[in-house]
């Protein structure tokens, strides 16, 4: 800044300084572009790759095999999903239940699809801190969570914490009565 | 490193042509040789030197088991069972270091707590203290990345646990959580960046480290007494009385280390991590390893999950504003009658939190568990403050020199060459 000799007069009489601050802004500007473009390579390559994505596509589950009251683990994008094919009784407990009573308040029919209120298709992990609850277990029979004691009813809707919410439904739909297709809704597939 | 003189002279040629171009002979003579310790120094200030033993025990072991691990979700289990068979002393270097985390961090709580009783924390080693507690976090973050690797069933599902807490941040949780995990659930990208970071974390440790014992060097060591060093006859040289000190005391410790390494090699792990990692099947107890168990009993002792995480970082935190929190200007807890039973209160309470972080989450469990963690914080919010206020502290001795000789007794000899460019003593 002290040598004057390299900031003479603008010629066409504009204060020196405001040369400068332009210059200097645009130096700043044009540098934390540039560290965030060279940023963003870095920080992008740690999302999912494109065969993590690819392994990602929509699982087709074939219900015949399942029997009455049984739950089936599968999985989709690493993830656990319980399959529950859920007696008449635990339907009924399911959809009596006061909305008053629930931590996280959801009916029974908002949580199957329409003419298949005995298929259940939940997420397996406890949305407390992501362990597998155990099924048929727990005062409401639906699931216990080993690690920290939260319980789920026959809707997998959580009735005693630590977990803040129900058991998530992951996308699906039905091709037919015997057959689901988890990862695609509204005739396709997820991002 | 040290702000006091330097006393070393090149003797030979060469020396005197190095050390003119790059005084590092000069910069380890001051601050390892002839820096003045205070000499009432107890046992308990040799766990820094303990400590430095351990982080070097464990970046020598891991390097040489990264040779022989595989970071992928498919071999990883496997590759730790070939360390364990095939590899020559695979054993040894495993059980070394598997143990060997477990020990440092014996070392840093035993070190955290006798910075906590003595005071160490408070003016003039503010910053000292805060990159401890820095080390200590980055201590954690590299323990729970290292339990990972294996890939047995503990590793998979205390992954799943951590990551999930993060998730609980609000917004950006999720964001954070998929670039963790580089896929839609705890798996191979996982491993394989933890390993990565697992490796990275040790040398940012170092260098906090070097950072400590600049700081250390800066405003000397604490004493029992807590006061400062007032005349070259309260010290004695660094090398050789702490030297041959702390060499004894690594010694006697690295044989407790032996003895887990030898004969109870798997005593402090889980046997469910000799199960390889299923993602469908959750162990009955997910427990952390022994170090973290008092966090993961304060993250339990809340019904809601953000609280719980939020308390849970906190009770980590809250160690670093402990020089504000303090209102007493006496550091040794040996001249504060009524801060001293507080103390030994916090440290009944924080192992009983520990204790009760292995427990299943129910009942009286849980109601212990809530009253531990609010007294956890409370000897932080109201007892360092308050008790600073209102306690009639101990008459403090005149000098170092004084409680180890008592008063008014005289040594021979005119003590260490400390003046006035002894900053050590002059800043206490």
């Amino acid at each position: 800044m002290a040598n004057t000799a390299g900031h003479p007069e603008s010629p066409h009489g504009a204060p020196d300084g405001t040369r400068r601050d332009f210059m200097f802004l645009a130096t700043g500007a044009g540098l934390a572009v540039g560290a965030g473009a060279l940023a963003w390579p870095f920080v992008a390559s740690m999302a999912p790759d494109a065969e993590t994505i690819a392994a990602g596509a929509p699982l087709e589950v074939d219900l015949t095999p399942i029997q009455e009251g049984q739950i089936v683990n599968v999985f989709w994008r690493g993830k656990l999903i319980f399959v529950r094919n859920r007696t008449e009784k635990e339907v009924k407990e399911a959809s009596e239940v006061k909305m008053a009573d629930l931590i996280d308040p959801q009916a029974d029919s908002a949580r199957v699809k329409q003419g298949h209120a005995k298929w259940l298709v939940v997420y397996g992990n406890c949305t407390h801190l992501g362990c597998v609850p155990i099924g048929h277990q727990g005062q409401y029979e639906g699931w216990s969570c080993p690690c920290h004691g939260s319980l789920y009813d026959t809707s997998g809707r959580v009735r005693r914490g630590p977990a803040p919410t129900n058991l998530p439904i992951p996308p699906y739909v039905f091709e037919s009565d015997s057959k689901i297709r988890i990862g695609e809704e509204g005739g396709k597939a997820v991002a | 490193m040290s702000a006091h003189g330097n006393t070393y002279v090149p003797k030979s040629a060469l020396a005197k042509w190095f050390e003119s171009r790059l005084p590092l002979i000069g910069l380890v003579h001051s601050s390892f040789v002839s820096f003045p310790v205070p000499r009432n120094l107890n046992y308990f200030w040799t766990f820094g030197a303990i400590l430095i033993a351990m982080l070097v025990s464990q970046i020598v072991t891991g390097i040489w088991l990264a040779m022989h691990y595989d970071p992928s979700a498919a071999n990883a289990f496997n590759s730790v069972e070939h360390i364990m068979r095939d590899v020559n002393y695979g054993w040894l270097l495993r059980y070394m270091h598997a143990n060997g985390a477990s020990m440092f961090f014996v070392a840093v709580y035993v070190h955290i707590f006798r910075a906590l009783y003595y005071g160490s924390y408070k003016a003039p080693r503010e910053v000292l203290y805060i990159l401890g507690v820095i080390i200590y976090l980055l201590m954690m973050a590299t323990a729970f990345l290292g339990y990972t690797l294996p890939w047995g069933q503990m590793s998979f599902w205390g992954a799943t646990v951590i990551t999930s807490i993060l998730g609980a941040i609000p917004v950006v949780g999720e964001t954070i959580q998929s670039l963790l995990w580089g896929g839609y659930s705890v798996g191979s990208p996982t491993l394989n960046r933890f390993f990565s970071l697992h490796y990275l974390l040790p040398f940012m440790i170092t260098g906090v480290v070097v950072l400590h014992v600049w700081a250390l060097h800066v405003t000397g060591q604490n004493n029992p007494a807590g006061i400062p060093i007032k005349s070259g006859k309260d010290a004695v040289a660094f090398t050789p009385y702490a030297t041959v000190k702390d060499v004894f005391a690594s010694v006697v410790f690295f044989a407790f280390f032996a003895y887990w390494i030898f004969y109870q090699p798997n005593y402090l792990g889980h046997a469910d991590n000799y199960v390889p990692a299923n993602p469908a099947v959750t162990p009955a107890h997910i427990v952390p390893e022994w170090y973290f168990l008092p966090f993961y009993a304060i993250l339990r002792a809340v019904p809601d999950k953000l609280g719980g995480v939020i308390l849970m970082f906190s009770a980590v935190l809250i160690l670093a504003l402990a020089p504000w929190l303090d209102t007493s200007r006496v550091r040794s807890c040996n001249y504060r009658p009524i801060y001293r039973q507080f103390f030994w209160l916090f440290l009944v309470v924080c192992v009983l939190l520990g204790w009760l972080g292995a427990k299943p989450p129910e009942g009286g469990y849980v109601i212990a568990a809530r009253i531990c963690t609010a007294y956890y914080f409370l000897h932080f919010l109201l007892v360092m403050p308050l008790v600073g206020l209102f306690e009639t502290p101990k008459a403090l001795p005149g000098s170092i020199l004084e409680t180890v000789t008592g008063p008014g007794k005289q040594v021979s000899g005119s003590g260490m060459p400390i003046g006035a460019a002894a900053a050590p003593s002059s800043k206490g």
